[in-house]
């Protein structure tokens, strides 16, 4: 079992104090949601935690199995095992999805080790047909011209393929319609396991009734101020995040 | 009193290493060619001699580093000491020619099938002494009007031999044919040249691999010629792969018959200091050239283009994409211009310069021109250079692809707009490993 601890963080972009000291420790096997009006910090943590480099963390550490990897570059973190599903994916134009994953792949092994382009093709074409992509899509360039449910399809297929320990979900559900949150959702259950911890960041409890989390963490300017378990997103959902803002307030 | 008038330059500056001792030489040690030969390389090197080298003030040498042109230092065409031949391309080819130093180092003949069509892939002296009809109409048999007309001259003076490289009329060769061109030995001057002639109605696919042994400072001083005559199509990729202290001077002519289609591909990885000069003439209605070139600049080298689309008739096509990627302390100058002559209507003349900027210090230089006689046609071009976006270059580090691979994957993404144009596949792969060895060297 693998463990990734966020301690104390305090992040800032530009002058601002975005999140001000958030605690949190995902094991593999967990799914820890957070949950939160926009605004309150969420995407400003998964991003600084894959190393984004607008976003400075000015206090407060990150741990993989105890170890910092805030002096790492974000492709060393990403070999490391975390993995960012943005919500809004970048395009790349002239990669296509298939170059780009083996370039990904090829960066994970040892130097003069050659990927197994059969062995791969294969893979890839399984994980496609898990999450219901149509095989032409490895010959178009990553994200571009894609519509909203393909690019969170496409994320999930790179988590799919490059085996994270941690995944950073950023609004995953965003964007997409009942069917395609389906198959995301599928496709992320698919993936659930021993090996793998997930931090799903969403402000609906929609998603959660598709990928159910072991924990539900509220997220309010900065900090988190409530957990508990799966009932608490179904809380939130009958009584607002009001009700949490006014609790935290009179704390 | 300082004076202040201009002053003749020293005649060491004019021809640097190539003296009228080494040019008699050059001569006494090819005294066997043709007459003609002979004849034509005495008047250029004449021309060479009294021509001035570019000048600050010269608009077609805008923004080129003209110190790293100057001419010392070098010895033209020594024997190549190891005389090895070069790593060809891997391509399956219909015909090879390897010079090394130019002068013949191995050969691989057309098949008995396509000699017997008439199809001839042999060397420039060798066509001296059989088609001299043929190499006296196309051999630099157009004007030099991109700013290069002394070191054309120097080419013409010095070159030992080259690619000869004939299709009669209705051939069609599937394979390409592969020259490779090497240099051998430190300050080595070499004079590489491939004259392709396509007759009517053939077809022809040629590549041009420009290598050198090792790491040395060299100077190439290349051309080519391309003809296409009515209804040819002629596929022309050239990979200039010289070592990274060499100049590199190069000059292409291309001439465009009715109905015919030449698209040229010029990949530009090698050499401290490369210039190229492109000119392409549509002769007749219903012509159409495709100019496409690809540039890698990194460390402090300079890449240097210039082109000349001239519309001679009309209902012709031109077509200009150059793309280039610099890295590190690099430069890239292109100047293009579009000539549409006063009775070329319906000229389609599109010309297009990309730069894709992957380190603040590079530095790219524009200078995209028109100009139309005619009043119907159309005529677009424009030049961009671009940034690679942070959120793209976070978005694949978030991948765990290192900074020199995201690089190698960008280079890759903004050049297949260009590679995809190749209609051959196999020639497509073939380059894009090529590339991606030069990326990684």
């Amino acid at each position: 079992m693998s463990s990734l601890e966020i301690k104390n963080l305090h992040v800032s972009t530009g002058d601002k104090e975005i999140v001000k000291g958030v605690t949190l420790t995902i094991n593999t096997g967990e799914i820890h949601a957070v949950m939160g009006p926009n605004g309150t910090g969420k995407s400003t943590m998964a991003k600084a935690i894959a190393g984004h480099p607008d976003y400075i963390i000015t206090e407060g550490d990150v741990l993989i199995d105890g170890k910092s990897i805030l002096e790492k570059e974000s492709d060393e973190r990403a070999r490391e095992g975390i993995f960012l599903a943005f919500q809004y994916p970048s395009e790349i134009p002239g990669v296509s999805i298939a170059n780009f994953l083996r370039a990904a792949i090829q960066a994970r092994m040892a130097e003069g080790e050659e990927i197994d382009a059969s062995a791969y093709y294969k893979r890839l074409y399984q994980k496609m047909d898990l999450l219901k992509i149509d095989r032409k899509f490895t010959a178009r360039a990553v994200n571009e011209g894609f519509s909203g449910g393909e690019k969170k399809r496409s994320e999930i297929l790179q988590m799919a393929m490059l085996e994270p320990r941690f995944a950073l979900m950023d609004e995953t559900d965003s964007g997409l319609d009942i069917d395609a949150l389906r198959i995301v959702s599928d496709g992320v259950n698919s993936l659930r396991g021993p090996n793998l911890g997930i931090l799903l960041i969403t402000h609906y409890q929609r998603l959660l009734s598709y990928i159910v989390p072991d924990h539900v963490h509220v997220m309010i300017d900065g900090r988190i101020v409530k957990s508990g378990d799966k009932s608490l997103a179904l809380e939130l959902e009958a009584r607002g995040y009001d009700w949490v803002k006014h609790e935290f307030a009179n704390a | 009193m300082a004076s202040s008038g201009p002053v003749s330059a020293p005649v060491a500056d004019l021809v640097g290493a190539f003296t009228p001792a080494v040019f008699a030489r050059h001569i006494n040690a090819n005294s066997t060619a043709h007459a003609w030969w002979l004849e034509r390389k005495r008047a250029a090197y004449a021309r060479f001699e009294s021509l001035p080298m570019p000048s600050r003030t010269d608009e077609a040498w805008r923004f080129s580093t003209l110190a790293g042109v100057a001419l010392g230092g070098y010895a033209p065409s020594p024997e190549g000491a190891a005389a090895a031949t070069p790593p060809a391309l891997a391509v399956e080819s219909a015909a090879t020619l390897s010079f090394v130093n130019g002068r013949l180092s191995g050969s691989s003949p057309v098949s008995a099938d396509l000699a017997k069509r008439g199809v001839v892939v042999s060397t420039l002296s060798d066509a001296l002494a059989r088609h001299p009809g043929l190499l006296r109409e196309h051999f630099m048999a157009q004007p030099q009007k991109l700013g290069s007309a002394k070191f054309a001259a120097l080419h013409e003076a010095f070159i030992q031999d080259g690619a000869f490289i004939h299709v009669p009329r209705g051939v069609e060769v599937d394979k390409p044919i592969v020259v490779v061109h090497g240099a051998s030995g430190a300050g080595a001057a070499v004079f590489p040249h491939t004259l392709v002639i396509a007759e009517d109605n053939s077809r022809v696919t040629v590549v041009d691999h420009f290598v050198s042994e090792g790491e040395s400072r060299q100077f190439a001083c290349g051309a080519n010629d391309l003809y296409a005559g009515h209804g040819a199509r002629i596929t022309y990729a050239a990979a200039q792969c010289w070592s990274f202290e060499t100049l590199s001077l190069q000059f292409n002519s291309t001439v465009v018959r009715r109905d015919a289609r030449v698209q040229s591909l010029n990949l530009h990885l090698g050499g401290r200091q490369a210039r190229h000069e492109s000119l392409s003439q549509l002769q007749a209605p219903g012509g159409f050239s495709e100019m496409l070139a690809l540039t890698i600049a990194a460390g402090s080298r300079e890449y240097d283009q210039r082109t000349l689309q001239i519309h001679q008739a009309p209902n012709t096509k031109s077509d200009l994409l150059y793309k280039n990627a610099l890295l590190d302390k690099s430069r890239t100058i292109f100047s293009g211009l579009i000539v549409v002559d006063p009775d070329a209507q319906k000229t389609d003349a599109y010309q297009s310069n990309r730069n894709l900027m992957l380190s603040d210090d590079a530095e790219s230089n524009s200078l995209p021109g028109l100009e139309i006689q005619a009043n119907d046609v159309r005529c677009t071009h424009g030049a961009t250079s671009s940034r690679i976006d942070p959120e793209q270059e976070f978005y694949l580090k978030s991948r765990g692809i290192p900074p020199k691979a995201a690089d190698e994957l960008l280079i890759f993404g903004f050049f297949e707009e260009v590679l995809s144009r190749l209609e051959s596949e196999a020639l497509h792969d073939a380059l894009r490993t090529l590339i991606r060895t030069r990326i990684q060297s």
